[in-house]
């Protein structure tokens, strides 16, 4: 009888454990439209949502969505909080050596400068950026003065109010906004960062890795994702 | 929710007001002053218990123990509240799936730190991995009320510890001349008129911590704050039904008026508190109560 007990269990163990691998928490930021953003009804949407959606379709995963502020989105996937960060985060070798990255599902963004007037300088004025991002990286770098802010509704905010001269991201988040603003324009400079926005993943998780690398590259390869970039206005696709 | 709402764009003034205050997502924003008030209601008593057994523990004779409380309470009194909410999530989650990993899977062959990742067998999992949303949100919800239990209870410990020294020493000389037991003279004398000195100090500490309750969102917890700065961020009509300007300053003014209703009731609350305590105390406020009674 006890025997009984002890292979049920281990069983139940076991099954447990195949069925764990299958659910995937897929983390994101949900304040950075048309990328990811809380909906109406309180829920993840976006181009980054349906992505994912579909990807874990392809890979036979069930997939949870949770958000998590931007600022430890990292640290946050590395104690294994959840298991992939997919949260318009463009592939860079400083993260890379934190954390692991998919194939990319985007071509790199070009960034954008967007100000309450053309002639804001934009080389050597105040630039609002989000931390811990490359355009934040890029900004440091130049000669610009740099201000940081936790999320991207403040950098914008920031502008608006006059506290920086221009803010600094991706086009297709600028964009979406200065269409629906007449204060705000968007600038002629653009700057084409980073290597394009991947997954990341933990580095001892190679498994899941090529998992959605082979997910993504059939999402590339039947023309699916570019519908998807066109339909969310996220950039150029993929040839 | 109502039937009018299916095209707000149509709508105008009060009715886009009531449709657009009846999204699921102003539900979360709803939902998330009861987890504040939760949060506070089992925090307290939570944080309460821990100062007792601080205080307790500083005042023993034993000296391991004394040794313990003392330090519980000047470290944590001295650490930056900020740097141990981010210390304790990450370290008690990590110290409770380690424990998990131990017991569970034996025979992982693996080291559990590879370079930057923290790696436990999926069995160790906490919450386990294909737990619901709702499992892991209340996992991070006690993982919330552990830490500031930890940090308010020092606190609570030390106010404690200085009010059980405040109640008069002829009153404990007077209970071992009756022949109790240290015991004894602990919770039959000691405890019972300790409260009225510690109270002045708790209800300080009560109302630090109501104002507290955004740390939450350090923890992962979707609390009031996060949703007013959601909710109140500039929205755009290709991704919401209800597009509007920046409007954090109202979501804000909004916290601003309950957590001020708040406050002032608790303070009545413990004024009334502080009266009933008072009475028939060997203070200057016991002795007054008395007088005006007779």
């Amino acid at each position: 009888m006890k025997k009984l007990v002890l292979a049920t269990s281990a069983l139940a163990l076991s099954a447990s454990m195949a069925m764990a691998m299958d659910v995937v928490r897929m983390g994101t930021e949900g304040a950075y439209p048309p990328w990811n953003f809380i909906n109406d009804s309180g829920e993840v949407d976006g181009f980054e949502r349906e992505l994912g959606d579909e990807l874990c379709k392809r890979a036979e995963l069930t997939c949870e969505w949770v958000t998590n502020e931007w600022d430890s989105i990292i640290p946050n996937l590395v104690s294994g909080n959840y298991d992939v960060i997919i949260a318009g985060m463009s592939i860079t070798d400083e993260r890379d050596e934190v954390i692991d990255f998919t194939n990319n599902y985007t071509q790199p963004d070009p960034t954008l400068y967007v100000a309450l007037s053309m002639d804001a300088d934009v080389e050597k004025g105040i630039i609002a950026t989000q931390t811990g991002t490359i355009q934040a990286a890029h900004i440091a770098e130049s000669d610009a003065t740099l201000v940081e802010f936790a999320t991207p509704e403040e950098t914008v905010a920031a502008v608006r109010n006059g506290e920086a001269d221009a803010v600094f991201a991706d086009a297709s988040f600028l964009e979406a906004i200065a269409a629906e603003d007449d204060s705000l324009m968007v600038l002629e400079q653009q700057v084409l960062l980073g290597g394009g926005v991947g997954m990341g993943v933990r580095e001892s998780d190679a498994e899941l890795k090529a998992t959605f690398n082979t997910a993504i590259d059939s999402m590339k390869a039947d023309g699916s994702l570019n519908a998807l970039i066109t339909k969310w206005e996220i950039g150029s696709t993929f040839e | 929710m109502f039937s009018y709402c299916t095209d707000p764009s149509a709508l105008e003034g009060l009715t886009w007001l009531s449709c657009y205050l009846t999204t699921g997502k102003h539900a979360g924003f709803y939902i998330s002053f009861g987890t504040v008030l939760l949060l506070l209601a089992i925090t307290a008593p939570t944080a309460l218990a821990f100062g007792f057994a601080g205080a307790t523990a500083a005042r023993s004779r034993i000296w391991p123990v004394k040794w313990f409380g003392k330090t519980y309470i000047a470290i944590v009194r001295g650490v930056p509240d900020i740097a141990f909410f981010l210390f304790f999530v990450i370290a008690l989650d990590q110290m409770f799936e380690w424990a998990r990993h131990q017991i569970k899977c034996p025979d992982w062959d693996e080291p559990i730190r590879q370079g930057n990742d923290f790696v436990v067998c999926q069995a160790a999992k906490l919450p386990l991995g294909e737990a619901p949303q709702w499992v892991h949100e209340t996992y991070g919800f006690f993982l919330a009320v552990l830490t500031f239990a930890i940090v308010f209870g020092a606190f609570a410990a030390n106010v404690l510890f200085g009010a059980m020294r405040a109640v008069p020493h002829g009153q404990l000389e007077t209970a071992e001349a009756y022949g109790m037991s240290r015991r004894q003279t602990f919770w039959r004398i000691l405890v019972p008129q300790m409260w009225v000195y510690a109270l002045p100090g708790l209800s300080n500490l009560w109302m630090v911590l109501i104002k507290a309750t955004p740390l939450l969102f350090l923890l992962g917890v979707e609390d009031i704050v996060y949703w007013a700065r959601e909710l109140g961020g500039t929205k755009l009509s290709r991704f919401t039904e209800y597009p509007h300007g920046d409007w954090r300053m109202w979501y804000f003014l909004v916290l601003l008026v309950f957590y001020l209703c708040f406050t002032k009731v608790s303070e009545l609350f413990i004024e009334r508190l502080m009266v009933k305590l008072t009475h028939g105390q060997a203070t200057t406020g016991g002795e007054t109560q008395r007088k005006a009674a007779v």
